[in-house]
């Protein structure tokens, strides 16, 4: 009975444990600033950085909303060029031989080193931002998926094969449920990937956005503004995880159930 | 249409059937070598002989999963060239879909033929039932044990009456305590269902426990050495059986094949 109220009270400290260590450390933040006589352009409390973002909200929004289509429109990219090429490496064993060792060396490029190079190509627009997230997260959707396709067990090909299966079945049946749980892997490090190309893309030239705001508040010597921003571009990471583990869960049938 | 009453194996005919298999650094290896073969249908054939003997090559031929080099074979006195939708198999392992629950993984083969699932879900229960899972219908591969499994991919393999049961080694991968239970019920299942089988497996006793032939094969290259026919009364009781004269009789006959070809051997 004791071991077992014990076991309760330590799940109640687990669950809490990881709000509470970030409690504690606002807290200390907060109270430290003042103490230590740092100025608030250098370190601003996290109140003042929450009053921020309430004032500061309709702007934060309004370039939210640039960033986010800039994310999104260069994973959905990469998941359209990237998940069709992996097919093609997958089923025809020249084009791997021809294509694959290349993206596997072109991976070792930091992609954000190609973003002044993207401007003097494509501009201050969308265009320049949108690549950079899109080469950022291509690769990984196509060595995920690549993988996630080979990992199948040829026994479970030959199973629906003796059952009768063409290769359409045996990819919609098989190959596609099997591969999807690394795909999704590939997904989620992907869209964290997208949200800094993005602010990389905006860093180099931009006229909107969460990375133009940031430059803005720097130039300004608004520290806190800066930090605010921090905090949306945080957030905007986290919700389009989800968004991506969310349609994972209703998709990768059960996924617990696979070891 | 119940498979109670349907009662009625597949004739299967083997013609000069060989198979080399071509590999780029070494020489070729002949897994078969003009084996001929006629089962009737609705009886039991075990396929005995070690590693490398081709037995398993033979399933894989029969299930139209790897094509000939030489050789025919006739299902029903039809040749095939494609997987034949009379014959079900089940393999070494369960090769059940973990992201699909018991019933839709039993269920599959009838997915793929683009029969109605609905007219089959009945059916599916019967044979659960017959194997002892009697309503686990909606539990999950990674909830059942490793015998529990493989009754699952039995009964895949039985949804759509195959006239033809391929089995490959069913029940090497499970403890010995298992193996004995499902031995039992396949011989149970079996005289239910009368379907022909052909069981491959390295057990010596269990060919002779369930089969009504015993193939016994020896490797390099694959050749059928033996064609032994058990004359045991059924049911067979296990205990009864196994003490039998007769049974330890067929066991060794099986046996001095194995120690003349020095696949056994006494130190």
């Amino acid at each position: 009975m004791a071991k077992k109220r014990r076991r309760r009270h330590d799940s109640f400290i687990e669950k809490l444990a990881a709000p509470a260590t970030a409690l504690a450390v606002i807290i200390v933040w907060q109270v430290a600033v003042p103490l230590s006589g740092l100025s608030e352009f250098i370190l601003p409390t996290p109140f003042s950085i929450g009053k921020r973002l309430v004032t500061d909200f309709p702007l934060m929004m309004a370039q939210l909303s640039y960033t986010t289509f800039e994310v999104v429109a260069g994973f959905g990219l990469a998941v359209a060029i990237g998940v069709p090429l992996a097919l093609a490496v997958f089923y025809w064993r020249p084009f791997e031989r021809a294509v694959f060792p290349l993206m596997v060396a072109l991976q070792t490029i930091p992609k954000v080193a190609l973003a002044p190079l993207l401007v003097v190509y494509l501009g201050y627009g969308w265009a320049p931002k949108i690549s950079l997230a899109f080469l950022i997260s291509f690769f990984p959707i196509v060595i995920s998926t690549v993988v996630g396709l080979q990992s199948l067990e040829k026994g479970l090909v030959n199973l629906v094969r003796s059952m009768g299966a063409n290769e359409w079945q045996t990819f919609f049946k098989v190959r596609l449920p099997a591969a999807l749980p690394s795909v999704f892997g590939g997904f989620k490090v992907a869209i964290s990937l997208a949200v800094i190309g993005a602010i990389i893309g905006e860093y180099v030239a931009a006229e909107r956005g969460l990375g133009y705001l940031q430059l803005q508040a720097n130039a300004r010597f608004d520290t806190a503004l800066n930090f605010a921003t921090v905090v949306v571009i945080s957030v905007l990471g986290v919700f389009l995880y989800f968004i991506v583990a969310f349609i994972e869960r209703k998709t990768v049938y059960r996924r617990e159930a696979a070891k | 249409m119940s498979m109670l009453a349907s009662g009625r194996g597949a004739a299967v005919r083997i013609v000069d059937l060989s198979k080399i298999y071509e590999t780029r650094e070494s020489e070729d290896v002949q897994a078969l070598d003009r084996i001929d073969l006629d089962i009737e249908p609705g009886s039991f054939v075990a396929v005995v002989g070690p590693s490398g003997c081709g037995k398993s090559t033979l399933l894989s031929l029969l299930a139209s999963l790897i094509p000939p080099s030489t050789g025919r074979i006739f299902i029903d006195g039809q040749e095939i060239r494609r997987p034949h939708p009379k014959v079900g198999v089940v393999f070494q392992s369960d090769m059940l879909l973990y992201w699909r629950n018991v019933l839709d993984n039993i269920l599959l083969p009838i997915e793929i033929k683009h029969f109605n699932r609905g007219h089959y879900k009945e059916k599916a229960a019967t044979l659960l039932s017959q194997v002892g899972l009697d309503g686990f219908e909606n539990k999950w591969p990674s909830e059942l044990s490793g015998g529990m499994r493989q009754r699952v991919a039995i009964c895949r393999a039985l949804i759509q009456e195959p006239g033809l049961l391929l089995m490959d080694e069913p029940f090497g991968a499970l403890d010995a305590l298992t193996r004995e239970q499902m031995i039992m019920d396949l011989q149970a299942m079996w005289s239910r269902v009368g379907n022909t089988v052909l069981f491959i497996t390295h057990g010596i006793d269990e060919a002779v426990f369930l089969a009504d032939r015993v193939i016994v094969m020896s490797p390099r290259p694959g050749r059928i050495d033996l064609d032994l026919a058990i004359e045991m009364p059924r049911p067979r009781q296990w205990t009864e059986v196994h003490e039998s004269p007769k049974f330890r009789h067929y066991v060794r006959r099986i046996r001095e094949i194995f120690e003349a070809k020095g696949v056994l051997v006494e130190r």
